[in-house]
C-alpha cells in the first residue's frame, strides 16, 4: 500500500537548514495497523504529511497504491487526498459553521457528489460512530469525543484506503481515547490501512506495528499487543 | 459556477458570516446608490434647464434691427433701421443652402382682447407657418396657421393654452369662435402649448399668433417686419451665417460694415451650447464623485476579502486536506466576492432608483430650474457590471492567496 524508499526532507530558514527526515524507508502493507511514536523534533509528524501528501518531500521515493507520488502538482494531490486518504487531527479541525452532518459530507462535496446522496451517506456514516441524534449539531456544540468522532465519520465518508491520524487522542481524555481507538480497529478490520502519529504508550499499544522515530530515523520497530489480521 | 451546490456552499458561508457580509455589502451599496442618486439629481438639474428652451429649434437665430451708431454714406447715425418684407425675401434667397426656415414676425400694439365681455391683456404678434418650425410651440387643437392665411390677410388667430383658459369657458369649443383686439374681430383656428418649461413656457401661453400680412395690414404697415427667427438646416453652423446675414442687412439699409449696434441678434446655438458646457461639467462631476465611491467600494471589498482569507487560512487548510483543489479554493473566494457585490450593488441600484423617483415625484411638474430626475438605466447598469468585473478582480489576489495556502502550515494554525 504504502512503500517509502530513503526519503528526506529538510526546512529552511534565513539562517539554517534543518533536516527533519534523514532517509526514511518503510513499507506499510494493506489493512495494517500502524503507529508512528517518537519525541517531539523526532519527525514524525512530518511524516505524517509526507505520507498524507499535505507536505512535499525533498529526496527518496513514495508508492502509494502503486503510484509514484514525487512533483505532484496541488490538484494531483488534492485528488489523491480526497480519494485515497482520509485524515483525522489531534484538535478535530471541523468546521465551526457547518453542521456535523454537513462536515462529514464535506469531502464528497470535492468529489461532486449530489447534495441529497452525500447528506444521506452523511448521516449513514455519523449513525456509525453513533452521532446520528447530533447531525444538526454545530461542532461546539458537542463534547470532544463527539467532534473526534465526527472528525473520523468523515475521513471515513470517501471509503479512502488509508487513514492518517495525527495525535487523534492528544485532546481526549483516556476514556474517549480508548473508544476512539475502538473505532479506529473496527475500521481496520474492514481493510482499510490505520497509521496514527501518536506520543502515548498505551495508544500506540493498540495498534499492531509500532515504528519507533528518532532524530529523523527509523530507530526500531514493536509489534502491537492486537495481532495481524 | 453555476453549480448548484458552489452556491449553496456560498450561502451557507455567507449566512454564517452575517456581520461580515453585511459590512462588506455596505461599502459597495453605497458606492452604487450614491452614483445613482447623483447621476439622477444631475440629471434633474440638466432636464431643468434644458427644459427652458423647450423644443425650440437648437440652431436658430433671432434677428431684429435697432438703431445705426456710425455715420455712413452721408447718413447721419442714430437712424432707425425697419426691416421690411423685401429683406426677409433677400435672405430666403441668398442663403437657401443654409437656411431651413424663416420666420419674419410683427409684435402688435398691447392692447386688451375681448370676448362675450371677458377682457384681459395678451401679447399679439403676427406671425408665419414657418414660426412653427423654430419657436417651442405645439399645435395641440386645431391647426396653425398656413400660406393661405397669409396671402388672403384672414382674420384668424391661434391663442396659446392661457389665452383659452381666460377667454372660454371649459366646456367650450374655443375653435370657431371669435375674439376681439383692437376692434378686428378673429377666428380662432387653433390652440397652441409651449414645450418651454416653468416662466417661459407660462409666457409662451399667454400669447395670439396672427397671419403677419393680417397685423402688417391692422397696423397700416404692410411692408415692415419687426424682426425674424430663422433655423438653420443641419450641420451648418449657426454663427457663421449670423455674420453673412448681418453683412447684407448692413448692405440693404446702408449701414457702416463696422456699425456693430445697427441689429440685435441672439444665437440659440451659442447659449445651448454653454448651457450644454455646463452639465458636461456637472456630470464629469457626479461621475468623479460616483466612481471616487464605487472605488471605495471595491476596495472595500477586496480589502475585507484578504481579511476573510487570513481568517479562514484554517479553513481553506482543511478544506484542502480534504482534497479541495486550488482551483475550487479560487472559484470559491471570487464567486462569494462577486456575487457579494453583484447583490450589494443591485440593492444600491434600487434603492438610489427609488429614491429618485421619489425626488421625481416630489418635484412633480418642477421648478424652473430642476425637473424630472431620472436614472440613466444604461449607465447605472454599467456601472454595476463595472463594479462586478471589480469585484472579480479585487477578490482574485486573495483568492489566489488563499490557493496558495500550505494545508500543513495552516492545520497548525492554532
Amino acid at each position: 500500500m504504502i512503500s517509502l524508499q530513503n526519503i528526506r526532507k529538510s526546512y529552511h530558514t534565513d539562517y539554517n537548514s534543518l533536516e527533519v527526515l534523514k532517509g526514511i524507508d518503510l513499507t506499510i502493507n494493506q489493512g495494517e495497523f500502524v503507529s508512528i511514536m517518537g519525541s517531539s523534533g523526532s519527525g514524525k509528524s512530518t511524516l505524517l504529511n509526507i505520507l498524507g501528501l499535505l507536505d512535499e518531500f525533498d529526496s527518496g521515493e513514495y508508492l502509494l497504491n502503486d503510484a509514484a507520488m514525487d512533483n505532484l502538482s496541488q490538484k494531483q494531490a488534492a485528488m489523491y487526498r480526497n480519494q485515497l486518504l482520509g485524515f483525522v487531527f489531534q484538535s478535530f479541525n471541523l468546521l465551526n459553521f457547518k453542521t456535523a452532518m454537513e462536515n462529514v459530507a464535506l469531502p464528497l462535496y470535492y468529489q461532486k457528489v449530489d447534495r441529497k446522496k452525500r447528506q444521506a451517506l452523511a448521516l449513514d456514516y455519523l449513525d456509525r460512530v453513533g452521532l446520528k441524534e447530533w447531525a444538526h449539531h454545530l461542532p461546539t456544540q458537542l463534547s470532544g469525543g463527539q467532534q473526534q468522532r465526527v472528525a473520523i465519520a468523515r475521513s471515513l465518508i470517501t471509503s479512502p484506503k488509508v487513514i492518517l491520524a495525527d495525535e487523534p487522542t492528544g485532546a481526549l481524555d483516556s476514556k474517549t481515547s480508548h473508544d476512539v481507538m475502538e473505532i479506529f480497529k473496527e475500521v481496520n478490520r474492514e481493510g482499510i490501512t490505520m497509521i496514527i502519529v501518536t506520543h502515548e504508550e498505551d495508544i500506540a499499544k493498540m495498534t499492531n506495528r509500532i515504528i519507533y522515530l528518532k532524530d529523523g530515523l527509523i530507530e526500531k520497530e514493536e509489534t502491537g499487543t492486537i495481532s495481524q489480521t | 459556477m453555476f453549480d448548484l451546490d458552489n452556491w449553496q456552499e456560498i450561502f451557507n458561508t455567507i449566512r454564517k458570516h452575517k456581520l461580515r457580509t453585511g459590512l462588506t455589502a455596505l461599502g459597495v451599496f453605497w458606492g452604487i446608490f450614491m452614483l445613482v442618486f447623483l447621476m439622477g439629481a444631475g440629471k434633474g438639474l440638466e432636464n431643468g434647464v434644458t427644459g427652458l428652451f423647450g423644443d425650440r429649434a437648437k440652431n436658430s437665430l433671432y434677428m431684429g434691427g435697432r438703431f445705426t451708431s456710425k455715420p455712413y454714406k452721408g447718413l447721419a447715425p442714430g437712424r432707425s433701421i425697419r426691416l421690411t418684407n423685401e429683406d426677409v425675401a433677400a435672405i430666403r434667397n441668398r442663403f437657401e443652402d443654409e437656411i431651413a426656415y424663416v420666420a419674419p414676425r410683427m409684435w402688435m400694439p398691447s392692447g386688451e382682447v375681448t370676448r362675450n365681455g371677458m377682457s384681459a391683456a395678451f401679447d399679439v404678434r403676427g406671425d408665419g407657418p414657418d414660426l412653427i418650425h423654430i419657436d417651442p410651440i405645439k399645435i395641440i387643437q386645431g391647426r396653425f396657421i398656413n400660406q393661405m392665411d397669409l396671402r388672403e390677410k384672414r382674420k384668424v388667430a391661434v391663442i396659446g393654452r392661457g389665452v383659452r383658459n381666460v377667454l372660454f369657458e371649459k366646456d367650450e369649443k374655443p375653435i370657431g369662435g371669435y375674439i376681439q383686439f383692437k376692434g378686428v374681430k378673429y377666428l380662432v383656428i387653433g390652440i397652441a402649448k409651449s414645450s418651454r418649461r416653468g416662466n417661459n413656457g407660462m409666457e409662451d401661453e399667454k400669447t395670439i399668433y396672427i397671419p403677419l400680412t393680417t397685423a402688417q395690414q391692422v397696423r397700416n404697415r404692410p411692408n415692415s417686419v419687426g424682426w425674424f427667427a430663422c433655423a438653420m438646416h443641419p450641420n451648418v453652423k449657426v454663427s457663421t451665417v449670423e455674420h453673412k446675414i448681418k453683412d447684407l442687412l448692413k448692405e440693404r439699409h446702408s449701414v457702416a460694415p463696422n456699425d456693430l449696434q445697427a441689429f440685435w441678434s441672439e444665437n440659440i446655438e451659442e447659449e445651448f451650447a454653454e448651457v450644454q458646457g455646463l452639465f458636461f461639467g456637472i456630470r464629469f462631476l457626479v461621475w468623479f464623485v460616483g466612481i471616487g465611491s464605487l472605488l471605495a467600494g471595491v476596495i472595500g471589498v477586496g480589502n475585507i476579502m484578504l481579511i476573510v482569507v487570513k481568517e479562514r487560512t484554517k479553513e481553506i487548510g482543511i478544506r484542502k486536506a480534504l482534497g479541495a483543489t486550488p482551483n475550487s479554493i479560487v472559484s470559491m473566494i471570487l464567486l462569494e466576492s462577486v456575487f457579494l457585490t453583484t447583490i450589494a450593488g443591485y440593492m444600491g441600484l434600487a434603492a438610489g432608483t427609488v429614491i429618485v423617483s421619489l425626488l421625481n415625484m416630489a418635484v412633480g411638474e418642477g421648478t424652473e430650474f430642476y425637473g424630472n430626475p431620472e436614472v440613466d438605466m444604461g449607465v447605472a447598469v454599467t456601472a454595476l457590471i463595472i463594479l462586478i468585473i471589480c469585484g472579480a478582480i479585487t477578490g482574485l489576489i486573495p483568492a489566489m492567496q488563499a490557493s496558495r495556502v500550505n494545508p500543513v502550515v495552516a492545520l497548525k494554525d492554532e
